[in-house]
């Protein structure tokens, strides 16, 4: 294992490395399976961890160090278990699909070598962050994934649009290293140790609940909230859409906004020994995973509603780990990366059909062009609305399972989610009604067509594992990490399962009658709600809100200094500097006479002065009394 | 009878302030010139005298360095007067006075 556990990293690294140094001289067939290839090498690597993981195995290893300082050094070390082992077959099994479907999907784009480069390396980083053994090395896969989520939102930059995207997720990432950076501080300065086996080890000798801990935890929960798109910190997610439609799969599927649930889990110590801080995430998470609901019943760009509904669902993770069923937050993190996956994909080609437009409501009637994208879709649209035997369904149930069965105020945490479950199935129904329209509604002489079988196969297997994924039991996988989770009874299951199912269908009822069966009962209820929906259709003025206390004070600020400070002050010292010594340097100009003598006479002058002074202190001067 | 010190000090000094005095009343850069080499001799002479005086030969080393800088003084010195009078430039140091801006 300490030799396949590198191997899983280099793959990756070796495909961004080829693709990025050769990729212009390549053919694009060979570009792109090299690509898709160097990803799928890595995923039978880390199958082969896996089978050693189910035999018990663990591995902290150090290759080398990277730089030492006193008895102070940072190893490259490399962290293997259970949960490592759960994320790097996530990131690699459906990066890797993705990946086969872009090589479908960017065949006309003229970066193709340019963007699979960066997908690699995007999956590089978000390996090494889960695999690394420290916390110097985390940060570093952390800041490497928020530099490929910039490269891949800004690919197309000739669009301002997407380049702005970039920049404000670039932005937003950067506050979240910021707290990582002084979390990461925090624990040297009062634990002396970097690496997760010694910090783990001594993270009981702070005091429980303290002030540091809880700061520690806070502060890494700032990194996790900007890397997962948490409020607050969660408006770039939605403008991150401006990226190509595989890129959109990569980052809520597999990579980038896992990572923050991943932190938790892998944390867990930590937030377990800070209940302030815990109870934190999961106040975060159960009103993120509502907010971001509401919002999603009121978008019509496709992508953007997945957006949403990313955000929502990493809301349900948060709360999950925020509440300690670490096992839940993490087995719907799989299931969830089955379905978005296959959503963003579905959607992708549902895209290009219709020929790079996203307004839903310019879509419809796709069964008869698309019937693989649209039964895929609709399979992804059921898992992820908590219908019975998909996969959403087990993972979710767990979710507001186990918070509606914890005491004090977690239960109310479980009651939003339960209502958040029907917005989910509410606004994924809402968009299925609407785009993939029924025969009964949107009658048109579109010619859709179908993807190609390179797009459609990878979707096809993301939709049975969307299917099958709830029978995988993560959680006993997860026991020797997490310990065993805690027991329901067989009556508060089957009672919680019921109630949740029914909240699914009510959420599903709703979206049938308003978009399906009586549209115009749609209109009447959109005016009816006027000032509500006008606000949940603009975020609820959140980026007008960042714009007016943020932007706009930072920018007047830079104004300021730009107009007044940089040309009166800065400028101003270092002219008025010069212009007196200019003045100055002109009047002392006129000693020089250009006359020979009479710099002579001052020479003279001079030398039988200072001849004077040395006598006078040597004391040969004859009037000087006792010399 | 050995002639004290101090007459030698003396008479340097005379002839020193001589030539200092010429360096300043005189125009002709030549003058000038031999008024520099009166000073730098009379340095010279004040030198050897205390050399001997005090038994040491630092004193004579010096005045031999100072008449090796004189000379080379003199080669540069005579060199830019004849190319000055070439110029056509009248011979004043008063009226040479290019250098001030």
């Amino acid at each position: 294992m300490d030799i396949l556990a590198p191997l899983v990293l280099l793959t990756p690294l070796a495909g961004f490395l080829v693709n990025a140094l050769f990729g212009r001289l390549l053919p694009r067939r060979v570009v792109g399976w090299v690509g898709a290839g160097s990803i799928g090498l890595a995923f039978l690597f880390a199958l082969l961890i896996f089978s050693q993981v189910l035999g018990g195995q663990k591995l902290d290893q150090s290759y080398f160090t990277w730089w030492q300082s006193g008895d102070f050094n940072v190893p490259f070390n490399l962290y293997v278990d259970a949960l490592s082992t759960l994320m790097i077959l996530v990131i690699t099994g459906v990066g890797f699909l993705i990946h086969v479907y872009s090589i479908g999907y960017m065949r006309e784009d003229s970066g193709y070598s340019r963007f699979f480069a960066y997908m690699n390396l995007f999956v590089f980083s978000m390996l090494l962050l889960v695999l690394s053994g420290n916390l110097v090395w985390l940060i570093i896969g952390w800041a490497g994934v928020g530099l490929c989520s910039y490269l891949l939102i800004g690919f197309w930059f000739e669009r301002t649009s997407a380049v702005l995207a970039a920049r404000k997720a670039f932005v937003m990432n950067t506050i979240g290293d910021v707290g990582m950076v002084f979390a990461a501080f925090l624990i040297f300065l009062n634990l002396r140790v970097l690496d997760f086996q010694g910090l783990f080890g001594r993270v009981h000798q702070l005091p429980r609940g303290g002030t540091v801990i809880t700061a520690i935890c806070l502060l890494l929960l700032v990194g996790a909230l900007a890397k997962s798109a948490q409020l607050p910190l969660q408006t770039w997610l939605p403008d991150a859409m401006e990226g190509p439609t595989p890129v959109s799969a990569l980052i809520h599927a597999a990579t980038m906004v896992t990572a923050g649930v991943y932190l938790v889990a892998r944390m867990h110590l930590l937030y377990d020994w800070a209940p302030t801080a815990a109870a934190t995430v999961a106040v975060i998470g159960g009103v993120t995973a509502f907010y971001a609901a509401t919002i999603g019943t009121a978008q019509v760009d496709i992508k953007r509603i997945l957006a949403y509904s990313t955000m929502s669902q990493i809301g349900y993770m948060f709360l999950a780990v925020g509440i300690g069923a670490y096992t839940a937050g993490m087995f719907h993190f799989m299931t969830h990366a089955f379905f978005k996956a296959l959503l963003f994909l579905a959607a992708g080609n549902v895209i290009h059909a219709f020929h790079e437009d996203q307004d839903i409501r310019h879509m419809g009637n796709v069964r008869a062009g698309l019937p693989i994208t649209f039964w895929t879709f609709l399979i992804g649209t059921l898992s992820i609305s908590g219908f019975p035997l998909f996969a959403g369904f087990f993972s979710k149930d767990e979710i507001i399972r186990a918070a509606l069965s914890a005491a004090g105020s977690e239960f109310w945490l479980g009651l939003l989610a339960l209502i958040t479950a029907g917005l989910t199935a509410y606004y994924m129904f809402r968009l299925f009604f609407i785009a993939f329209g029924w025969e009964w509604l949107a009658h048109d002489d579109r010619h859709l067509h179908e993807a190609l079988p390179v797009q459609t196969i990878p979707i096809v297997i993301l939709a049975a594992g969307a299917v099958v994924g709830g029978y995988i039991p993560v959680a006993s996988f997860l026991t020797p990490v997490f310990g065993r989770a805690v027991e329901v009874g067989t009556g508060a299951f089957i009672g919680l399962a019921a109630l949740s199912v029914w909240v699914a269908l009510v959420g599903f009822a709703l979206a049938y009658l308003l978009h399906a069966r009586r549209p115009e009962l749609a209109v009447a209820w959109r005016t009816r709600l006027g000032p509500i929906h006008t606000l949940v259709e603009h975020k609820y003025y959140i980026d007008e809100l960042y714009d007016r206390v943020f932007v706009r004070p930072g920018l007047a600020l830079a104004r300021f200094l730009n107009e007044v400070v940089e040309p009166r002050v800065i400028d101003g010292a270092v002219n008025a500097v010069a212009d007196f010594t200019l003045l100055e340097a002109r009047e002392f100009r006129l000693l020089q006479t250009g006359r020979v003598r009479s710099y002579a006479l001052v020479t003279l002058g001079g030398a039988v002065g200072v001849l004077l002074i040395v006598i006078w202190y040597l004391g040969y001067l004859p009037w000087r009394s006792g010399a | 009878m050995p002639v004290p010190a101090y007459s030698f000090l003396l008479l340097s000094g005379v002839v020193f302030t001589l030539g200092a005095i010429g360096f300043m009343v005189r125009r002709n850069p030549l003058v000038v010139f031999m008024c520099i080499e009166l000073m730098l001799n009379a340095v010279n002479l004040a030198f050897a005298a205390m050399s001997r005086y005090l038994n040491s030969l630092d004193g004579v080393v010096f005045a031999f360095l100072v008449i090796t800088v004189a000379a080379a003084e003199v080669v540069v010195g005579i060199a830019i007067i004849v190319q000055v009078y070439r110029a056509g430039r009248q011979m004043d140091v008063d009226e040479l006075d290019l250098m001030k801006d």
